[in-house]
């Protein structure tokens, strides 16, 4: 009965005339999808370019879904062996290869558009993986990781994380020397691990390397399990950033309770499926006139030959400089029969681990040494928390140095310089380099929260000069306007922790005394040092003995004084 | 051959048949044996304008009579070959000490550069100077260069020849822009730090194949700019400059668009 009603209210007002309007109305009789749609297309976004940044990776990852779609119909991954038969490369014609590695060279060299369409998949997983990285530097540094986003960080690092495994199960597939060479690496690395490290290899490879199993056990991986689990993470991203709600940029009227920005629809549906064919479109015309991983080059996996140049992709090239970087001499120990591989335990296992470790944990560090359990939907301007912009430069300070070891001899031969040396510099540069990039960056934030702090008291230079009557000259200062005040005052400078006293009142010492000095300490590490924002008063008592600006424009200066106050007291 | 039996036990029969057997081995060890002087014949008179051009400009390290000196070696029996390497890709005369001698334009022309050759060869019996068949990358079999370019020589050269580093500021160069009669001289040589790939190491056939690999790969790859065939940290610096620059300018631009 009620349904009845329902129907005639909904058709009363007009019937679709047109064939879409027909097709949505016939959807939605039988859906209510209108519901949805409404309510999606009402959503606010708030907007930036930065906020693009994930997008990127999001439509590179469907392009790789497409593009490896495509792949896959030619791919054998098939370790038996076999002789190429094909014409082209002539340098390939007639050599002895597995089925995995002919069928990358028939896919390239036979499939019409197949050597694009691989080269459109490597370029899009580099693509995707480089706008991870930015992407995570644009939450990291602008504090979008605070409650309640912890979790979604965390998801985005297990994105981040199966990115890795994803482009690393897939740039072992066509079983090249290079990538044989890799996963001979991967191999030791695995076989470094103390007592389980042989016998994990042995279950890895089905037997001793390279054995004939791990092409199609990585394919699996790589065409099911990895994309598998990538696209649920992906769909959880996404869903919890829609539930959270988006953050925003400081500015004039934006808080910790509302969103500014413009709805879904039209305005974000046309810029994101714009941003969609922009995406698709560069990675085309990177497919297109750009080579990548020229396999023939390299030539069918064979474990002894190892080739100059031997690199894996780039977000894989910290590994391999942390292993460049390492001293072999005196660090692999034999203890009771039983060797402990230090030189490869350390840059391959434990490296990594720290710095991953290092971007899982620091959200809940953040929280607890500012003791901060609120809401944040406003973002931070990285210079409003110098020790969190420090770390984070020190990160990718250690990161690119790195990078930068594991290509050390493309840097030798480049620049001319001796390999013995660049990676003397590099290791001494891995332990000081990070130091120095905190300090540096700190002291810089520290230095633009003074400039802020300075504009907002005194005002812009105008470069108008004044004399006065007994000949004093002065420059006259234009204030700032009510925007530019809100975005450089609306910001919180936490002080160090304050705990309890070391003992009670009966004189008995506290449980848990020590564990809340340490976290005081590294409390007072994040905020020993902080230029606290301009308070109205202080406003008020610059404008007021900065009578001679108000010579010039006293009445407007004053209304601007105002309205500052009103926006700085609204957060306080 | 009755009068043969006859004389067989001729007190002189024991000199004669050891002369023969002299003369047999020296004949097919002239017949066989690598022709280490140079194939062609050269005048005295080149050797002359060799000698000269020598003691102007080598012999200051090289000593005067290429003997060699304190940490520089000495040149007899060194061959042709590796006077036509040295000069021809400018190595030698060497402009400055450093970790190695740079290629760099060369100095002396065609015709110094033969009667140099010519002058220290004639010092000591070394490899020649290849001739144009030999070093033909039409003849040779570029899938079969490949595998001995991949087994003996992309460890320091790159996999396509593109160089690669080797200790203390020394490298392999790239090879796109040697010449092929270099390459060969290189392989049968051994310049400065690259050991020497003999003929029986690696056969003169093995080694045109080798440079007809070497000339395969000059005319690009099949998939657009090689980008230096430098492997994956060109291709991770080119996904960044171009395309991670290219999709933030991008996203700027649609984020600047007014909504």
């Amino acid at each position: 009965m009620s349904t009845a009603t329902h129907d005639t209210q909904r058709e009363a007002p007009a019937k679709p005339t047109t064939t879409v309007g027909k097709a949505a109305d016939y959807l939605d009789q039988r859906t209510s999808i209108g519901v949805a749609v409404k309510e999606f297309a009402r959503k606010v976004f708030p907007d930036h370019w930065s906020f693009m940044l994930g997008e990127i990776a999001l439509f590179s990852f469907v392009v790789l879904i497409i593009s490896g779609f495509f792949l896959t119909m030619f791919f054998e991954p098939s370790m038996a062996l076999t002789r190429y038969e094909g014409e082209h490369p002539a340098s390939m014609h007639g050599e002895l290869m597995s089925v995995a590695f002919a069928s990358t060279l028939d896919m390239s060299f036979e499939v019409r558009g197949g050597l694009l369409m691989r080269q459109i998949h490597h370029w899009s997983a580099l693509i995707f993986m480089a706008s991870i990285v930015v992407h995570m530097m644009r939450v990291f540094f602008t504090g979008a990781f605070r409650k309640p986003r912890e979790i979604n960080w965390i998801v985005g690092l297990l994105l981040m994380i199966l990115g890795l495994a994803a482009g690393f199960t897939g740039y072992s597939l066509p079983d090249d020397v290079l990538s044989g060479n890799g996963l001979r690496i991967t191999d030791g690395v695995v076989k470094s691990i103390p007592l389980v490290g042989s016998f994990m290899s042995y279950m890895i490879f089905g037997g001793e390397f390279p054995g004939h199993h791990i092409v199609p056990r990585l394919f699996t991986l790589h065409i099911f399990v990895v994309p598998g689990i990538l696209l649920a993470l992906i769909a959880l991203h996404l869903f919890l950033m829609v539930l959270q709600k988006h953050t925003q940029y400081p500015g004039g009227g934006r808080t910790d309770k509302n969103v500014v920005g413009y709805p879904a629809l039209p305005v974000y549906v046309a810029k994101m499926t714009g941003n969609f064919f922009l995406v698709f479109g560069v990675l085309a015309l990177m497919g297109a006139t750009m080579s990548i991983n020229n396999v023939w080059n390299y030539g069918p996996f064979d474990p002894s030959p190892v080739s100059a140049g031997a690199q894996p992709d780039w977000y894989m090239l910290f590994l391999e400089g942390s292993l460049r970087l390492m001293p072999g001499q005196g660090t692999e120990w034999v203890i009771f029969g039983y060797t402990l591989p230090l030189n490869i335990l350390i840059p391959a296992v434990v490296v990594p681990g720290i710095l991953f470790t290092f971007l899982f944990v620091y959200p809940f560090v953040e929280a607890k040494v500012t003791g901060d359990d609120r809401e944040h939907h406003v973002l931070d301007r990285p210079r409003n928390k110098p020790a969190r912009t420090g770390l984070g430069v020190a990160f990718l300070t250690a990161f690119i140095i790195l990078a930068l070891a594991g290509s050390n001899d493309l840097i030798a031969t480049h620049f001319h310089l001796s390999i013995n040396a660049i990676t003397w510099v590099f290791r001494i540069l891995f332990f000081v380099g990070p130091v120095f990039a905190y300090a540096i960056t700190r002291r810089i934030c520290l230095g633009l929260q003074r400039k802020d702090r300075e504009l907002v008291l005194h005002g812009h230079e105008s470069g108008r000069i004044v004399r006065f009557a007994n000949g004093e000259y002065i420059e006259v200062h234009t204030p700032l306007d009510e925007q530019e005040r809100w975005l450089r005052v609306n910001y919180e400078a936490p002080a160090p922790l304050e705990i309890a006293p070391k003992t009670d009142a009966r004189g008995v010492k506290r449980k848990g005394y020590s564990s809340d000095k340490r976290w005081q300490r590294l409390s007072r590490f994040f905020y020993e040092d902080r230029v606290e924002p301009v308070t109205p008063a202080e406003l008020e008592a610059a404008h007021s003995h900065g009578e001679h600006d108000q010579l010039e424009d006293g009445e407007s200066g004053h209304q601007a004084v105002e309205a500052g106050a009103g926006a700085t007291s609204r957060e306080h | 051959m009755k009068a043969l039996a006859a004389r067989r036990h001729h007190r002189l029969a024991p000199v004669v048949l050891l002369l023969l057997a002299l003369l047999t081995t020296g004949g097919i060890y002239a017949a066989l044996a690598p022709s280490t002087a140079n194939a062609e014949t050269v005048s005295t008179a080149d050797i002359e304008t060799g000698k000269k051009l020598f003691q102007a400009n080598c012999a200051t390290c090289h000593g005067a009579n290429a003997e060699g000196t304190d940490g520089v070696p000495s040149l007899v029996g060194v061959g042709a070959a590796a006077v036509d390497f040295q000069v021809s890709t400018g190595r030698m005369p060497m402009q400055m000490s450093g970790p190695q001698a740079q290629a760099k334009p060369r100095q002396f022309g065609d015709e110094d550069t033969a009667a140099l050759a010519a002058y220290v060869a004639s010092l000591g019996a070394g490899p020649a100077i290849p001739t144009d068949d030999q070093v033909d990358a039409a003849q040779g079999d570029a899938a079969n260069g490949m595998a001995l370019f991949r087994t003996n020589c992309a460890m320091c050269h790159n996999a396509v020849g593109a160089g690669g580093a080797l200790s203390e500021g020394k490298f392999a160069p790239s090879l796109w822009e040697t010449s092929e009669r270099n390459i060969y001289q290189a392989m049968l040589t051994g310049p400065q730090s690259m050991p020497v790939f003999n003929d029986a190491n690696i056969t003169p056939d093995e080694k045109r194949d080798i440079v007809a690999f070497l000339v395969e790969q000059r005319e690009g790859s099949a998939g657009g700019n090689a980008l230096g065939s430098l492997g994956p940290v060109s291709e991770g610096l080119w996904a960044f400059a171009i395309g991670l620059g290219l999709l933030i300018g991008a996203a700027v631009w649609i984020g600047a668009k007014s909504s």
